[in-house]
């Protein structure tokens, strides 16, 4: 029931700030300042979810196959692969990691 | 700069033909939408069931928020600090939605049906047209095949998913933090954004251990303002000595002159 909560309250918020850009005055949110947290949050948010969905197994930190995994990724967005390839490298070198007993 | 591109871009393919449009809408469409199935395996493999990962397709439609949700439930985070992050991360999309408006110029019945495809890949479509046709020609096919390639691929994805049992032997527990990374990496343009970048990581990692599941992340985001008010200080300070001034981009040496124009 609580997976439906909130499934319910991020489609609600995600809806309301989608439609919040359509619907207010331009002017509302054309503050520098607004601007730039707004473009630097999701930096944050998502550097945070990386490194603790990279490291986290529960509330420790560990340094598994996933570890090798996100690198691959990271070498293969240095290399300007296609979304898909990255995602493709990660979940391939993670589970060759694995096989092997890492 | 890209403002100029966009209006060199203007006045150099004023007439972009329609089925130019629809190839650059449907090229973005078809790649982004695939990559549902990356979502639809996660969703399920952190123990979603099929309908909770269908309904967040269709009903978000948001795809770092879908991952970020799932991700914290799947480490036991309360559902409403799970839903705070996956909604934080979604309110860039505002900023999209404020840009759209005034390219799109809809009528105001028709905002609540287009809010749903305000998203990162319909936005870098319609704001790459030259003129209000291309715009709204963009928008609604990068929509509508995102729209219906997200959700199919979500569906295949959490059914593949189910089949195969053990998605962590796969390797498919690193699709997410894979997705978020490939999302991060053009967004680390210059040193404030990496500074931001280093702190939240070091924030999300050092509170893991000591917070409840799903807050450190909230915490994190707390890196965004800190480096905003730092850079500020800093600017205030470089103003009254310039010998400490230590700008590295572009953005910081205007804020620097600013911030000595206002003494």
């Amino acid at each position: 029931m609580s997976v439906w909560i909130a499934i319910a309250a991020t489609a609600v918020g995600c809806y309301a700030v989608k439609l919040a850009g359509l619907l207010v005055p331009a002017d509302a949110l054309e503050r520098p300042l607004v601007r730039r947290l707004a473009a630097l949050l999701p930096v944050a948010l998502l550097a945070a979810l990386t490194a603790q969905q990279t490291f986290a197994e529960g509330q420790t930190l560990v340094v598994d196959a996933r570890a090798a995994g996100v690198a691959a990724a990271a070498v293969a967005l240095l290399l300007r692969a296609p979304f898909l390839l990255v995602v493709a490298a990660a979940v391939a070198v993670t589970a060759g990691v694995r096989a092997l007993g890492g | 700069m890209t403002e100029q591109t966009a209006l060199l871009d203007a006045n150099t393919v004023e007439d972009k033909s329609d089925a130019a449009v629809v190839r650059d809408a449907l090229g973005v469409g078809v790649a982004v939408g695939l990559s549902g199935f990356a979502f639809g395996v996660t969703s399920a493999g952190s123990g979603l069931t099929l309908a909770q990962t269908c309904a967040l397709s269709l009903l978000v439609f948001t795809g770092a928020s879908q991952f970020a949700l799932v991700g914290a439930l799947a480490a036991g985070g309360n559902p409403l600090t799970a839903a705070a992050g996956a909604f934080f991360l979604g309110v860039r999309n505002a900023f999209y939605g404020l840009r759209l408006s005034q390219l799109l110029a809809l009528p105001r019945a028709v905002r609540p049906f287009a809010a749903q495809w305000v998203i990162d890949e319909t936005t870098a479509v319609a704001l790459a047209q030259p003129t209000r046709r291309a715009v709204r020609l963009g928008f609604t096919v990068t929509g509508l095949t995102l729209y219906l390639l997200w959700n199919l691929t979500t569906l295949l994805g959490a059914l593949g998913a189910e089949a195969i049992g053990d998605t962590e032997a796969w390797g498919l527990d690193a699709a997410g933090p894979a997705v978020f990374l490939a999302l991060l990496a053009p967004m680390l343009t210059n040193t404030t954004e990496r500074t931001v970048a280093a702190l939240a990581v070091l924030l999300g990692l050092g509170l893991l251990p000591v917070l409840p599941a799903g807050v450190p992340v909230l915490a994190a985001a707390l890196a965004a303002p800190l480096v905003l008010w730092a850079h500020g200080r800093r600017a205030d300070g470089a103003a009254r000595g310039p010998e400490n001034r230590e700008a590295s981009s572009g953005r910081e040496n205007r804020e620097a002159a600013s911030g000595e124009e206002r003494r």
